[in-house]
């Protein structure tokens, strides 16, 4: 049946779109012909995550769309790349820049806002832009690949978000803000000042109190620098304005509708404009007198207008929203909610500031101190999700409500903000209205065990994204509550966890994975199982790991023993015990790296890696380096990395002992090793630690009368330090319990848990581990010395049988019936090294590669 | 069409009819491993998933990374569903269709395959 009646919706962003999926859901695509204009090249995409598109996420992956045709499939019609440019309100009819004439019954307007660029003189100059669509980023992205410096003028959230790309483009980066402080609109002068330390440490020059008054061109026209009103200046070749949106609301304006006086369509709590036959929402519609710059407002207006045209027995009402934000850039937590600022008539603030920790935290509380009206969080933003639904639930507060965000202090216990303090009916996501019911529904009805299926399941989280850590926190909660073991099954073919799977490998001698999978698993295996059992076998037997049985186990890097890049090349990394290199060794890692025209860096391990190496070169690189005395440095296994050193007393004036000498036989006798992470260590020559081994998974450290054995330290994400495991130790006796402790790692943990994580979840801490290694509590010390023997004893350098042994050998080729190279990997050139070509570099040779 | 390439061209795709063409013998493949084939400028992820001559070929390209390794990547299956997983960012891909089973939208080109005398050939 075709129906008569037209809705059409002008404008395909966010809001638009998720209009179009509630209509679809409230079936008004039977009662209705749904029609919509979309002026941008492509349907929807998600706005919010609109930087992501520089960090390597495609137009592809940022589309809104559940189904590329999920227009078509729900019969809406599209007018793609078509901008409406006329309403005739007296005929009822749309007119679209391409020509077509189109009547409406109803009309839904969903135009969004555009960037405001300040009438500063000069702000047409080459060079300046704006930050809104896929288009934008496109231009800057190629300008900026011509510059070494850019400006972002406006230090707002999007300001701020803007820089932090240009920042990731390798630009020198400033913010020019007329403020006094950042983020005005969500933050107060307490915040700000941390916030501007936070920014500027991540490399983004913040200058604050400045009015441009003028942007000087050079003679191309392209932009040279800013003039500010004290009459300093900034040189910059790039300029972003990020100085606030303005509605379009152009087409409403000419058709007569009721306007702000500063712009937006008037709109009543049912997003109705002046003429009822026409609605406007997100971004374009001004409700008593505000606009709205978020998404979740925008999709709750959505919601709104589909119930008043469907006649939804229970109509949503539109009332206003709490504004609230989570500023997404990495290192920099800033939260801020409801009443930030304190505007309600008689509120308390409690606030609490510590400069060293760059940690501020602010409640504004209701005048009875019983409820919460707002906050501001920055530095540690860590309790957003809670408060938040503190003040949008009226949740009472405890009776000293500053405990919420005072540290804790030792042997203090957390006041409670746990799920459990929250209604049902409290909205978790806002983006999407999503209750904790809901949310509860979805796992124990719906069994959705995981965070991903709750978001397809419910929708929750997959809009600003904010909402994400307090569903982690609910689906923990509740899976506990009813009495759900988390099952701790490495997949689905093996109902055991590592640790089981290590028993039984030991218990039975299974020496393959055939084996192991026939006796205890199902299928064929998968990515997970494979890496885990080939580390579990490599760790008790030892293996070579490209034996024709271990080879089809091992992910890339050890499949290739070297690590895969984002081009497919690898990169090689020979083994420097203690960082210690002869000037012999020097030449020849540049004479094999100029040889094949490897780009060449200091790692952050003391040693050097050589990049771009295709698959076939692997082998005639690595005869080279083992010519030259070099072995298989393991950088690409969850394997021993590097034992860094320091110089220690051979040549430090403070040095007690022989750091460099320990350090490479600590690193000798444990390379090699198979864990279930990768392990690295450090020695230092004394107290001052310049070797940081109380960051490594274990470190040690010289005292007068020995050395002091701590474990269980991480660099990387989470950085947690090593704890004393026994001190003065002599060099035999650090041997025997670093023995000791790796194998009992190794048995214990799960896959990819480094030791520091494994600590934090062993029962009874640090007095147990002490127990366990240097009491033998549990009577297996013998045994983890005689397991860690084996592999010392059985140590090869995995290269070298590698490139001697003919079978093993002929797997590294690019082509099995071909000699030649793989001509997708082309290099360009930068600061005088070779680096994998971008694509559009080599746009030209991929069009004839890539099949279609 | 005339089908004389200058050398240059050689890894173009060139747009003739699709023929067998031998590319290795059975032996060569490790099972439950890929290897990649080179026919007529398209690179080919040949995937031997168990120890018989069941085979499966499929585009090395992959197209989340933009780079060619599909054939590098571990072999299992999903639920019953025999896969390869990019070694890139870890996707699956069903060997049979190439369907990705990460993501509905992609697809992966599959080509014939087949074992003659114990001669892997493929139609491409
Ligand atoms: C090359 C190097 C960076 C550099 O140019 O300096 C590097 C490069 C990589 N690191 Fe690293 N890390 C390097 C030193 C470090 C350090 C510093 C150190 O070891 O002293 C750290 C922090 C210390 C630590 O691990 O506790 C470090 C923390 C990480 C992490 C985070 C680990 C964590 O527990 O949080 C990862 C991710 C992971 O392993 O899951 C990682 C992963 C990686 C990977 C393997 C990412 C990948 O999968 O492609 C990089 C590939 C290396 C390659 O292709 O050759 N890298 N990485 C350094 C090699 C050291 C070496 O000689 O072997
Ligand atoms: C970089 C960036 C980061 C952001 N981060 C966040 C965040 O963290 N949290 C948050 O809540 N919000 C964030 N936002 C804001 C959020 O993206 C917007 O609130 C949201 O996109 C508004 O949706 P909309 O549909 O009203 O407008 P838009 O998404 O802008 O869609 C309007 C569409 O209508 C089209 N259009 C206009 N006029 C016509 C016409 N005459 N004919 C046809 N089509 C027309 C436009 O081309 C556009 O495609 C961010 C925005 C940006 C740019
Ligand atoms: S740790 Fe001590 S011995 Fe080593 S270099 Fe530093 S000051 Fe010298
Ligand atoms: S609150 Fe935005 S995604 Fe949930």
């Amino acid at each position: 049946m075709i129906s008569q009646k037209n809705l059409v919706v002008i404008g395909n962003g966010m809001v638009g779109h998720r209009f179009l999926e509630l209509a679809v859901e409230a079936g008004l695509n039977h009662s209705f012909n749904i029609i919509t204009f979309c002026e941008e090249p492509r349907y929807a995409y998600d706005r919010v995550y609109l930087s992501s598109y520089f960090s390597g996420k495609t137009a592809e992956d940022l589309s809104l769309l559940s189904k590329p045709d999920y227009y078509q499939a729900n019969g809406i019609h599209v007018h793609l790349g078509d901008k409406a440019t006329l309403i005739d309100r007296a005929a009822k009819t749309v007119t679209s820049a391409n020509g077509v004439t189109l009547s409406y019954d109803v009309l839904v307007l969903a135009t969004g806002s555009f960037p405001f660029v300040p009438p500063i003189p000069g702000n047409d100059a080459k060079g300046c832009f704006v930050y809104r669509t896929i288009e934008d980023l496109d231009a800057m992205k190629a300008w900026a690949a011509k510059c070494t410096t850019g400006v972002v003028i406006g230090g707002g959230l999007l300001g701020l978000e803007c820089a932090s790309a240009l920042k990731n483009m390798g630009l020198k980066t400033n913010v020019v803000e007329f403020a006094p402080r950042l983020m005005t609109v969500q933050v107060d002068d307490g915040g700000g000042a941390l916030l501007k330390n936070k920014i500027e440490s991540l490399g983004v020059k913040v200058h604050l109190n400045k009015s441009t008054t003028n942007i000087a061109k050079k003679d191309d026209g392209t932009v040279d620098k800013l003039v500010f009103a004290d009459k300093s200046e900034l040189p910059t070749e790039m300029v972003v304005f990020s100085a606030g949106i303005r509605p379009r609301d152009e087409l409403a304006k000419s058709s007569g509708l009721l306007m702000g006086q500063r712009g937006g369509v008037v709109v009543d709590d049912n997003c109705r404009t002046s003429d009822p036959a026409i609605f406007a929402i997100g971004e374009v519609a001004l409700h008593q007198n505000r606009i709205y710059g978020l998404v979740a407002p925008g999709y709750h207006m959505a919601k709104v207008a589909v119930d008043a045209i469907g006649g939804a027995p229970k109509p949503a009402t539109f009332t206003g929203f709490h504004m609230s934000t989570k500023l997404k850039l990495m290192g920099v937590d800033v939260g801020s909610f409801g009443d930030a600022f304190a505007a309600t008539p008689g509120s308390h603030v409690v606030a609490f500031t510590d400069s060293k920790n760059e940690v501020y935290k602010k409640l504004v509380l209701s005048p009875d101190r019983k409820t919460l009206l707002g906050g501001i969080l920055v530095g540690d933003a860590s309790t957003y999700g809670s408060l938040h639904q503190f003040m949008l639930n009226k949740v009472a507060l405890p009776p000293n409500p500053e405990d919420l965000i005072l540290p804790v202090r030792d042997g203090g216990k957390p006041v409670g903000m746990g799920p459990e303090h929250l209604p049902d009916a409290a909205t978790i996501c806002s983006c999407h209205n999503v209750t904790k019911g809901t949310i509860c529904d979805a796992i124990t009805q719906q069994k959705c065990m995981e965070v991903g299926a709750i978001k397809s399941c419910t929708k929750a989280g997959t809009g600003c994204g904010s909402c994400v850590t307090l569903m982690k926190d609910i689906l923990k909660y509740e899976l506990k509550r009813a009495g759900v073991e988390v099952k701790n099954h490495v997949c689905e073919h093996f109902p055991y966890s590592r640790q089981e799977l290590y028993s039984l490998v030991r218990l039975h001698s299974h020496k393959t994975f055939e084996a192991l999978i026939a006796a205890h698993g199902t299928g064929l295996g998968c990515e997970i199982c494979k890496p885990t059992v080939g580390s579990i076998l490599a760790s008790a037997w030892n293996d070579h790991i490209l034996e024709k049985k271990h080879a089809p186990l091992q992910d890339t890097n050890d499949r290739f023993l070297a690590n895969i890049q984002r081009d497919g090349t690898y990169s090689v990394i020979p083994r420097v015990a203690g960082g210690e290199i002869t000037p012999d060794q020097l030449i020849a890692l540049g004479v094999v790296a100029k040889k094949y025209n490897l780009y060449s860096k200091i790692t952050g391990g003391q040693r050097v890696d050589l990049f771009g190496a295709r698959v076939e070169q692997l082998p005639f690189i690595w005869e080279e380096l083992i010519a030259a005395g070099f072995e298989s440095g393991h950088a690409y296994g969850k394997a021993l990395r590097t034992v860094k050193s320091c110089v220690g007393s051979t040549w430090c004036r403070f040095g007690v002992q022989d750091a460099v000498g320990l350090a490479i036989t600590v690193e000798n006798r444990y390379k090699g090793l198979r864990s279930p992470h990768k392990l690295k260590s450090a020695v230092s020559g004394c107290a001052r630690e310049c070797a940081e081994a109380q960051s490594k998974d274990f470190g040690i450290i010289a005292t007068d009368k020995g050395y002091n054995l701590y474990v269980c330290g991480n660099g990387g994400m989470k950085p947690q330090h090593a704890q004393l495991l026994a001190a003065d130790l002599s060099e035999a006796e650090v041997i025997k319990y670093t023995d000791r402790f790796l194998m009992f790692y190794v048995r214990t943990a799960d896959r990819l848990e480094r030791t520091a994580w494994w600590f934090n979840k062993l029962d009874g801490g640090m007095d147990y581990l002490k127990d366990v290694i240097l009491n033998d509590k549990l009577d297996i010390c013998a045994e983890l010395e005689r397991e860690m023997q084996h592999v010392v004893d059985t140590y090869q350098d995995e290269w070298k049988t590698a490139v001697n042994d003919p079978q093993k050998r002929k797997q590294f080729r690019a082509f099995i019936n071909s000699d030649a190279a793989d001509p997708s990997v082309v290099m360009a050139s930068e600061r005088g090294q070779p680096r994998p070509a971008t694509w559009d570099e080599k746009v030209e040779i991929m069009s004839t590669l890539v099949p279609t | 069409m005339n089908t004389a390439t200058a050398p240059a061209e050689a890894f173009n795709a060139v747009a003739t009819a699709a023929i067998w063409t031998t590319v290795c013998t059975l032996d060569d493949l490790i099972p439950r491993t890929g290897a990649c084939a080179l026919v007529r400028g398209k690179q080919i992820a040949v995937v031997r998933p168990n120890d018989s001559d069941q085979l499966y070929a499929l585009s090395n390209y992959d197209p989340f990374s933009k780079a060619f390794v599909i054939s590098r990547g571990i072999v299992g299956d999903k639920g019953g569903i025999p896969k390869i997983t990019s070694p890139i960012y870890k996707q699956g891909f069903d060997l049979r269709s190439g369907q990705c089973l990460d993501d509905p939208t992609v697809k992966l080109p599959t080509y014939p395959v087949r074992v003659v005398n114990g001669q892997v050939e493929l139609l491409a």
